[in-house]
């Protein structure tokens, strides 16, 4: 296996294969984290380490586990290591973890993670798996950070809580726009990049 | 070795199960101290928050609420002072004992008392603190936060929007009854001049929750209120 090759589990997921603008995977968690820059990027990391961590160690039992408990050893796994994440944010970035809330626990529900473990780790060798992983965390956390961006630059005037418009522009008429702030914009704003993503990429279109 | 079998399965799901709850109890454990601590910092920020100070960015909540902070106690129902202090994390329990937690804040608008109240809203339990002006009677910041209130509706008690009408309002009727402060809807004011603030439109039941939780667990105050009132005369 030459070099390039070993890669490809890592490189494919940020754009021709990404799982949120290709696979349309993980989108519920895409709305609800990416009014503020900051918990997506927290998200964005929290699934790729989940992710990473669950490729690897389901990689590494494969081989021993039972068919007709698959599933449930899977969801063993990522719910483990959901906790382990929550405990850590709870422990190191309490308001970070607040703001998250819910959707910390709901990583075990993220289409992109199971689908990921049935149809990669389960076929494949750890190391390719931990790729893997990585690679689809990412793509989904590009997203997530691109998403965020738009997001709280036009709906809060700031990007990672620090202002970027001048005081002067809201005394001249500026005014945030709310509805950036509001779910739907999350999903409207994905319909843009996936239709940008698509007029690059041509041999995407259906 | 038939990784198939009944006796394969039920083995494996036992060892895994027992690997797994090992691993997180040892972390659990690991990082409780932590945990503890932020959550207690977040109480004292709570506390701050409903006598409308806000920490900067970064700033360190446990020395913000020393500064603020001049003295708490804990008062019983006649208004006494009673021996102990404020447990950071277990002010519920201290409530539910009859002990009444009371924090004295410093604000450069002078002394302000602010105490705990605790009731239920539509999901879960809902909780806030109230600052009081030294007369014992006029409230000057309010703070509601919930567990799981529905967002949009119930979940609007945390805003500023519904927070900031409470400023101003009396929870004692020019003869000294208390008489707490109502969440009425919109065009159902109380006409006899009683104190209220504006219910949230479709969260009916968590503003309900907010006036119920402010009488119940204002009144035991009473005496200590009442008691302020009259040394302010």
């Amino acid at each position: 296996m030459n070099w390039k090759k070993s890669f490809i589990p890592l490189i494919n997921p940020l754009s021709k294969d990404n799982p949120v603008i290709v696979q349309i995977l993980g989108i519920c968690s895409a709305l609800a984290v990416t009014a503020k820059m900051e918990p997506a990027v927290v998200m964005a990391i929290s699934v790729t380490a989940v992710l990473a961590f669950a490729n690897v160690i389901i990689s590494l039992i494969r081989k021993t586990i039972p068919t007709s408990i698959r599933i449930i050893v899977q969801l063993l796994v990522v719910a483990a290591l959901v906790v382990i994440v929550d405990q850590v944010l709870k422990a190191y970035t309490y308001d970070v973890s607040k703001a998250l809330s819910v959707f910390i626990g709901l990583i075990i529900t993220n289409c992109i993670i199971m689908g990921r473990l049935e149809a990669f780790a389960l076929n494949n060798t750890p190391w390719a798996s931990f790729l893997d992983g990585v690679g689809n965390g990412l793509g989904y956390g590009i997203i997530l950070v691109i998403v965020s961006f738009f997001r709280e630059l036009l709906g809060s005037g700031t990007l990672f809580g620090c202002q970027i418009f001048p005081q002067a522009w809201y005394e001249a008429g500026y005014m945030n726009n709310g509805l950036m702030i509001l779910p739907p914009m999350a999903l409207i704003v994905v319909g843009c990049i996936i239709w940008v993503h698509r007029s690059i990429n041509k041999d995407l279109q259906e | 070795m038939n990784r198939q079998s009944n006796t394969y399965t039920l083995i494996y799901s036992i060892i895994l199960v027992a690997v797994v709850g090992v691993a997180l109890s040892v972390i659990y454990q690991a990082l409780r101290p932590k945990q503890v601590e932020n959550i207690n910092n977040d109480t004292r920020k709570q506390i701050l928050a409903a006598a409308l100070i806000t920490p900067r960015e970064g700033q360190d909540i446990a020395q913000l609420y020393n500064e603020h902070i001049e003295s708490a106690f804990l008062v019983d129902k006649d208004g006494n002072k009673i021996s102990g202090e404020p447990k950071i994390d277990g002010l519920q329990a201290q409530v539910q004992k009859g002990e009444f937690p009371v924090f004295e804040c410093k604000t450069d608008k002078g002394l302000k008392y602010i105490l705990p109240v605790y009731g239920a809203g539509l999901w879960g339990p809902i909780w806030g603190y109230i600052a009081f002006d030294a007369n014992g009677d006029t409230i000057y910041g309010a703070y509601f936060a919930h567990q799981g209130e529905t967002p949009g509706l119930g979940a609007e008690i945390e805003k500023n929007e519904f927070r900031d009408q409470f400023e101003g309002k009396n929870i004692f009727t020019a003869d000294g009854t208390f008489q707490s402060v109502q969440v009425v809807k919109r065009g159902q004011e109380p006409k006899d001049g009683s104190a209220y603030v504006h219910a949230i439109s479709g969260g009916t039941i968590t503003s309900q929750g907010v006036q119920k939780m402010l009488y119940t667990s204002l009144e035991p105050y009473t005496a200590f209120l009442t008691g302020l009132k009259n040394a302010e005369k």
